[in-house]
C-alpha cells in the first residue's frame, strides 16, 4: 500500500540475553505508521516505550521480528542505515544532554552534515530548522550551554528536523517541562504535522499530552501492543489503563462525572475545547 | 555493546559464597592470585582451577556469565600467549621464516595463559558477588594499621567506592549518548583513526558535562546529610565474622596448604 511509510512486524527484543529470566523489554510488536500521521504512544515507565523507538531507526536490532521502511528491510545488510536516521528523526528523551558544540548553529548543523549536506546547505537547513521549532534567530551565535532548559530542548529537537525527517519520533519531549512550556512545545509538534506533512510519534506517559494531537493510539504495556486505535476507542477502556497505572484525559473523568450526576453530556469528548461547547450547550 | 563488560560488577543472588563477609572475599581472593604466581607446577594449576570451579558453583553464578567478563580481555591473553610462544629460547621444533616455536615456549605459554585466565576469572568471581560497597568497607577494615601512618584510609575507600558506584552508570550514560549521536548521523566506525578519534567528541563532551554535573549533585547531597569526612563515623552494618567464614578461612588455609605442598613436591 501507498501510504505505508514504515512496518513493524513481530519485534521481540529482550536486553540481559545471559539471563534466561529476565523480561522481554518487547513482546510480539506489531503495527504500521502511515503518512502524515500523527500517533501518540503510550506506556508506564519501563512499558518498553523508549526500546520500541529505538528500533524504528535501526539504533537496536531486534532478537527477532523485522522492520520496513517504505518497503525495504531496515536490517537488511546493504540497507544504509544512516540514511534512514536521517529520515526517521529520532530525539531521545532529555535530548538536551547530548548537546556538545560551542554555538547553537553549529549543534544545529551536525545531523544534516552527517547526512553529506554541504556547509552551506546545512546551514540553510539550521536556520529553518531553528525557526521551525519557535527559537529567536539571536540565539544562533551563542552557546547552547547558556540556554534556558527548555531552550536546549529545542535546539536538540532543530538538530534532528535540520535533517528533513519524514517521520520525526520524539521520546517524552514534555518531561521535566513548566506547563507553559509543555503546551507550546506540543502545539509545536501538532504544526508540524499539519503544515508540512510531518508523520509524528509522540511518546508519554500522559494521555493529556496526545488526547488532542493524536490520530491514534498506541498503548504499551509490559513491552506489549494492547491497544491501537482512534483516541475515543481508546478512552473507553478506563479501567484497564488505570490498572496498567495510566489514565483517561481529565476531560474524559470531568464528562463522565457530569453525566453520572445527570447531565446528558457526550462521554467521547476528550479535548478542551469541544469539553467546554459541550458543557456550555447542555448549560444553556 | 558497551553494557556487555561484565569485569567489575555485581551479579544479584543470594547464595554462601555472597553472603561471606567480604574481607574474607578479599582475603581469600589475593591469597588465591599469589599462590598461583608463586608455584607454577601443573598440577598447582589443576587444584587451582578445582578449587575456582567448585566456588563458582557454590556461587550460582551462570558460567556463561563469567565467560563473558573473559572477552574484554581476550586480546591481551592471546597476544601474551603469542609472544611467549615467540620469543621463549629452547629446544626448536617449528620453525618458519624467523620465527621459532620452541617446547619451552609452548610450555610456557600455557602456564601463563592457564594463569591469566585463572587470575581473572578469580577475581571477576569476587566482584560478582560482592558489593562495591561492601567491598571498600572491607579494603577499609582491612588498611585500618595504615591509618597510624597517617593515610587517609577512609577517604581512599570513600573515593573508591563512589568510582565502583559510578562505573555502571557511566557506561549506561555513553551507551544513551551514543545512541543520540547516531541518531543524529555519526558515525563511529568508518574512516581513519583520527576521523575516528574526532567522531568521539560528541560523544565525550555530553559525558564529561554530566559526569561533572552528578559529581557536583552526590557532593551537595553529601553535604546536606551532614558528611564531614571518617572521624567518629559508624557504620550501618557493620562488618562481622560468622560461622561460614571461619569454615571458608579453614578451607582456604587447606587450599594453600596443599598448593604448598603440590608446589615444593615435584
Ligand atoms: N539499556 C538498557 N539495558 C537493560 N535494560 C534496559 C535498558 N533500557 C531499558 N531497559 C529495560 O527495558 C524495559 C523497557 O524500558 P524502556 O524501553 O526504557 O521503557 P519506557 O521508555 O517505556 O519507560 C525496562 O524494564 C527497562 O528496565
Ligand atoms: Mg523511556
Amino acid at each position: 500500500m501507498e501510504d505505508m511509510k514504515l512496518i513493524a512486524d513481530h519485534l521481540v527484543f529482550q536486553y540481559d540475553k545471559s539471563r534466561s529470566d529476565a523480561r522481554r523489554a518487547l513482546d510480539d510488536v506489531s503495527f504500521v505508521l502511515h503518512k502524515g500521521e500523527f500517533v501518540g504512544l503510550i506506556g508506564h515507565t519501563g512499558s518498553g516505550k523508549s526500546t520500541l523507538v529505538q528500533h524504528l531507526n535501526a539504533l537496536i536490532r531486534p532478537d527477532s521480528g523485522s522492520i520496513y521502511y517504505e518497503g525495504a528491510d531496515i536490517y537488511e545488510k546493504d540497507y544504509d542505515r544512516k540514511a534512514l536516521r536521517g529520515k526517521v528523526g529520532l530525539v531521545f528523551q532529555y535530548p538536551e544532554y547530548q548537546l556538545f558544540e560551542e554555538t547553537v548553529l553549529s549543534e544545529v548543523i551536525y545531523g544534516p552534515v552527517n547526512m553529506g549536506m554541504d556547509k552551506k546547505d546545512a546551514e540553510l537547513a539550521a536556520y529553518d530548522a531553528i525557526r521551525r521549532v519557535g527559537l529567536e534567530e539571536e540565539c544562533i551565535d551563542q552557546s547552547p550551554f547558556d540556554l534556558s532548559g527548555g531552550q536546549k530542548r529545542r535546539v536538540a529537537i532543530a538538530s534532528v528536523l535540520a535533517m528533513d525527517p519524514e517521520i520525526l519520533v520524539l521520546d517524552e519531549p514534555t518531561a521535566g517541562l513548566d506547563p507553559a512550556g509543555r503546551s507550546e512545545l506540543l502545539e509545536m509538534i501538532k504544526e508540524l504535522k499539519e503544515k508540512e506533512g510531518i508523520t509524528i510519534v509522540l511518546v508519554s506517559h500522559s494521555m493529556d499530552d496526545v488526547a488532542e494531537a493524536a490520530d491514534r493510539i498506541i498503548v504499551m504495556d509490559k513491552g506489549r501492543i494492547i491497544y491501537d486505535d482512534v483516541p475515543v476507542r481508546v478512552f473507553e477502556h478506563i479501567n484497564e489503563l488505570e490498572e496498567m497505572g495510566l489514565a483517561a484525559p481529565q476531560m474524559s473523568y470531568l464528562l463522565r462525572d457530569l453525566k453520572k450526576a445527570g447531565f446528558p453530556v457526550n462521554t467521547d469528548i476528550i479535548t478542551l475545547k469541544d469539553a467546554r461547547e459541550e458543557i456550555l450547550k447542555v448549560l444553556s | 555493546m558497551i553494557r556487555d563488560i561484565t569485569l567489575g560488577q555485581y551479579y544479584q543472588k543470594d547464595s554462601l559464597i555472597h553472603r561471606l563477609d567480604p574481607r574474607t572475599k578479599l582475603v581469600g581472593t589475593l591469597a588465591y592470585l599469589v599462590s598461583l604466581f608463586i608455584f607454577t607446577r601443573p598440577l598447582v594449576f589443576a587444584l587451582a582451577a578445582v578449587f575456582l570451579i567448585l566456588v563458582l558453583i557454590l556461587s550460582r553464578v551462570p558460567f556463561s556469565y563469567m565467560l563473558k567478563g573473559l572477552k574484554p580481555i581476550l586480546f591481551i591473553l592471546i597476544f601474551t600467549l603469542i609472544i611467549n610462544m615467540l620469543f621463549t629460547r629452547g629446544t626448536v621444533i617449528f620453525s618458519w621464516w624467523k620465527l621459532n616455536i620452541t617446547i619451552e615456549g609452548l610450555k610456557q605459554a600455557g602456564s601463563m595463559g592457564i594463569r591469566l585466565v585463572l587470575l581473572i576469572l578469580g577475581s571477576n568471581l569476587m566482584t560478582l558477588t560482592t558489593t562495591p560497597t561492601r567491598l571498600t568497607n572491607a579494603m577499609e577494615h582491612l588498611m585500618r594499621p595504615l591509618k597510624l601512618l597517617r593515610v587517609p584510609v577512609h577517604e581512599i575507600a570513600m573515593m573508591m567506592s563512589i568510582a565502583l558506584r559510578f562505573i555502571p552508570i557511566l557506561l549506561e550514560e555513553t551507551d544513551r549518548i551514543m545512541k543520540a549521536q547516531l541518531a543524529r548521523g555519526a558515525d563511529f566506525e568508518s574512516g581513519n583513526a583520527i576521523k575516528k578519534a574526532k567522531s568521539f567528541v560528541p560523544v565525550l563532551v555530553p559525558l564529561f558535562i554530566s559526569a561533572f554535573r552528578r559529581a557536583n549533585d552526590l557532593a551537595m547531597a553529601m553535604e546536606a546529610r551532614c558528611y564531614h569526612g571518617g572521624k567518629g563515623r559508624t557504620q550501618y552494618k557493620p562488618l562481622k565474622y560468622k560461622g561460614r567464614d571461619f569454615a571458608a578461612y579453614t578451607v582456604l588455609i587447606l587450599y594453600i596448604a596443599a598448593v604448598v605442598v603440590l608446589g615444593k613436591l615435584c
